[in-house]
């Protein structure tokens, strides 16, 4: 799975010119935005059924009628008072424009994309943007969900009520795209909306005029009746903040804090406490967000809500809910075994083949036969063992857990298993970043962000390689079916296959559990802050478009990824196994060398080794194995799972082996790439190390205590 | 002693009084649209039964008990 919020800027984008105008694309989390992003600019950023998924600004270009824009996507807010960082992130951007780009860019129009079957909630994003600027153009998203549940509304009269111009859109369906576009073009080229502001209670607003007045003299940048606000809000010790977001220095201007201090005292004469003012600031907001939604909208009773409270009921239940989750991810796995069998034995014939033309070929040319061994048996085999065995699973599983995300189901996830990181005194969210491991642990790590909790946060990024990634399912699944499941009856085979595959995310995800309750009471001491996480409704996901993205975008970014690692490191233990010093492969005295600490866990030298080398990409850590044990043995043709058995039982290893090294695949470093990420985002040498240690720890304390129990039961 | 969100029974709309929250939570809480006078149902619960889920301003929100807790109710005046 690629990273949430990563832009791919795989197709042609027009350039960037100083001159285009600048869109600010804002709204709360999931309702969308993504999905109006990519329409518009052609581009295809990650969009997915939970909230928080676009954690960074995300921009891309477009044209319309001549003109050239720029979109700038902010992460989803509900609300612009700057209490987490994607609120911080929004709100700065409306204040003060594009402070990351190297020229002066403020941008023309902001548009607030609203979720048209939850205008209420939506109304109080729109609300505080209009108090910051005017220049706001309304998009009322997934109005054919809202037809379909009954509500319908008068976008006139919403117009009338807000002062600005309001859209109506179906994004999915790119149906209104042009009639947002109109109304943008209009606030880029001139037109200002005049928007009706939020009365608040009499003393507030008496005080804010008192400050307002001030800073109409202060000539800054913002909106004058937003900072006098913010101000009023905002305790004195936090103005280093606020000064940098209106761009004043209040301590350098006597005349406005003499304003400030006499509006506080007008304020609490009133009985108006700091608190007091914050919540009736919100209260004033959500009072007027409730009488426009009382007059501009009108739905059928709530029939449309039944539906989606029985399947929670069934989703969440006591007992159904654990089991469904598990079935779902057996199920998933069952597809993705039967699946992938059939066309990974294609491919690696046809590598095969090919394998054996490059051979002749070389001969042909009289290549050196070093060179061409090297590049042929090394390189080449490897990549294609890679490809083979990766891209099928890869293929099946990445579009099966994209209409399940697609389908609003993760969050359902999320819900239930909330309590056992409570418990652990973790967040809620981090299931969710547990599932996007699932796909690949540097997005799981990357997806993070949507922690709000800097110590919550840690603790999901250390642990997220818990759940084995993409790049470790091929590996499980071939000793599954080598070692622990008889021969005859293939799909009932496949089925325990699947259904042993799910214990073993199960037992990855147990130990997130320990771990993460590990970590908050040792490293990371703390209580949980709060949660709340929304739980959206569920959508029919577009299979065609799920199809094609997943396939490339994720199967081929992470396929990609996995070759690029494969070649190099086939040809250096190539290398290894063909240098001979003394007359033994340099590879031999490696893994001689590892073999005696290996044996307390279970494995052995060249598993240990392959380990190891595997570290860049954990798709290479089977491949690289077989080379191992081919470059000691007899070479034989690998030509099915049986062949590959036999090798490995030649080389001693035991179902105590196969098991040890399963637990072993589960519970390791994470990889290169993943490393990296970690350290990008924690920028702390000290946590990577941590996120190193903590699953290895785990891993070899298990498989000891694994190989200690088979030698005290005879078996080696 | 206030009744709380928290011994609401299903399907049971009520109205919001006095958020006990401080600080982020409570900011958090408002921003949802849990302000006081707002009307919120509790749906249903998770298996462990915390969080539990409520309909807030239109959109289903997940809750834990305890920050449901400190969201107090207005008495109902029949």
């Amino acid at each position: 799975m690629e990273a949430a919020g990563v832009c791919f800027n795989k197709q042609k984008q027009p350039k960037i010119k100083a001159q285009s105008h600048i869109v600010a694309l804002l709204g709360n989390p999931n309702v969308g935005k993504s999905t109006i992003f990519n329409a518009l600019t052609g581009m295809r950023q990650h969009t997915g059924n939970w909230p928080g998924k676009t954690v960074e600004n995300c921009r891309g270009n477009f044209l319309y009628n001549g003109a050239a824009y720029e979109l700038v996507d902010l992460p989803g807010t509900y609300s612009l008072m700057a209490s987490s960082e994607e609120e911080k992130i929004a709100c700065d951007f409306l204040c003060n424009g594009d402070m990351t780009s190297s020229y002066e860019a403020f941008y023309d129009a902001a548009v607030v994309v609203c979720d048209a079957t939850c205008l209420e909630r939506n109304l109080n994003l729109v609300l505080q943007t209009l108090e910051i600027t005017p220049r706001v153009v309304v998009c009322l998203n997934l109005m054919d969900e809202a037809k379909k549940k009954g509500i319908s509304i008068n976008l006139e009269k919403l117009e009338q009520c807000l002062g600005v111009p309001v859209a109506a859109t179906t994004a999915t369906a790119k149906h209104g795209l042009k009639g947002l576009l109109n109304k943008v073009e209009m606030v880029c080229c001139g037109y200002i909306p005049k928007p009706l502001y939020v009365t608040y209670d009499e003393p507030i607003e008496e005080a804010a005029k008192l400050v307002e007045e001030t800073l109409a003299n202060a000539k800054i940048k913002v909106n004058s009746r937003f900072a006098a606000l913010r101000l009023l809000q905002h305790e004195i010790s936090s103005s280093e903040n606020l000064d940098e977001l209106l761009g004043i220095s209040l301590s350098a201007h006597e005349e406005l804090n003499a304003a400030l201090i006499q509006a506080r005292r007008l304020l609490s004469k009133e009985g108006y406490s700091e608190l007091r003012i914050k919540d009736r600031l919100v209260a004033g907001i959500f009072a007027h967000a409730e009488r426009i939604y009382k007059e501009t909208v009108t739905h059928e009773a709530l029939t449309y809500l039944k539906g989606q409270l029985k399947a929670d009921r069934i989703l969440t239940g006591r007992w159904s809910g654990a089991v469904i989750m598990l079935l779902l991810l057996a199920v998933v796995f069952y597809i993705t075994l039967v699946g992938a069998n059939y066309p990974s034995m294609l491919i690696s014939g046809a590598l095969t083949y090919v394998e054996t033309q490059l051979l002749n070929l070389a001969a042909y040319i009289e290549a050196p036969k070093w060179l061409s061994d090297a590049l042929i048996l090394g390189m080449f085999r490897v990549l294609s063992w890679v490809v083979s065995v990766m891209l099928p699973p890869m293929a099946l599983f990445f579009p099966l857990f994209t209409l399940l995300e697609d389908l609003g189901y993760l969050p359902r996830v999320a819900f239930n298993l909330d309590n056992s990181f409570r418990r652990a005194n973790a967040c809620g969210k981090q299931s969710l970043t547990m599932c996007m491991g699932l796909g690949c642990n540097a997005a799981g790590v990357i997806g993070c962000r949507i922690i709000n909790s800097p110590r919550e946060r840690l603790i999901a990024i250390l642990t997220n390689n818990f759940v084995p990634c993409n790049g470790r399912f091929p590996t499980l699944i071939a000793i599954i079916s080598m070692f622990f499941i008889s021969a005859s009856a293939r799909y009932a085979n496949s089925l325990l296959a699947a259904l042993m595959l799910t214990g073993f995310i199960a037992l990855g995800i147990w130990l997130t559990f320990v771990s993460s309750k590990l970590l908050s009471k040792t490293l990371l001491r703390g209580i949980p802050s709060s949660f709340a996480l929304e739980l959206p409704p569920y959508r029919v996901p577009q299979v065609a478009k799920v199809l094609l993205r997943s396939l490339f975008e994720r199967t081929l970014f992470v396929l990609g990824r996995a070759a690029l690692v494969a070649a190099p490191m086939g040809l250096f233990i190539w290398l290894l196994a063909n240098i001979r010093v003394e007359g033994l492969a340099l590879l031999k005295y490696c893994t001689a060398f590892l073999d005696a600490p290996a044996r307390i866990f279970g494995l052995d030298g060249a598993i240990l080794m392959a380990f190891i080398l595997g570290l860049p990409a954990n798709e290479i850590v089977m491949p690289l194995l077989i080379m191992t044990y081919l470059s000691e043995g007899a070479l034989l043709e690998l030509d099915s799972l049986l062949a590959f058995k036999t090798l490995l039982l030649e080389n001693g290893w035991t179902w105590i082996t196969a098991l040890c090294t399963m637990l072993f695949t589960l519970l390791h470093w994470p990889c290169s790439t993943a490393l990296i990420t970690i350290w990008k985002e924690t920028k702390s040498l000290k946590w990577t190390v941590v996120a190193f240690l903590l699953p290895t720890a785990f891993g070899l304390a298990l498989c000891a205590a694994v190989a200690a129990l088979g030698r005290a039961f005879g078996i080696n | 002693m206030m009744e709380s969100l928290l011994c609401v029974p299903f399907g049971m709309s009520v109205k919001v009084g006095v958020l006990n929250a401080a600080g982020a939570c409570r900011r958090r809480l408002l921003d949802l649209g849990l302000t006081p006078g707002a009307y919120t149902t509790c749906l249903y619960a998770a298996p462990s039964g915390n969080p539990k889920a409520y309909l807030i301003r239109g959109a289903i929100i997940a809750l834990r008990n305890e920050d449901a807790g400190l969201v107090g109710l207005e008495p109902i005046k029949e």
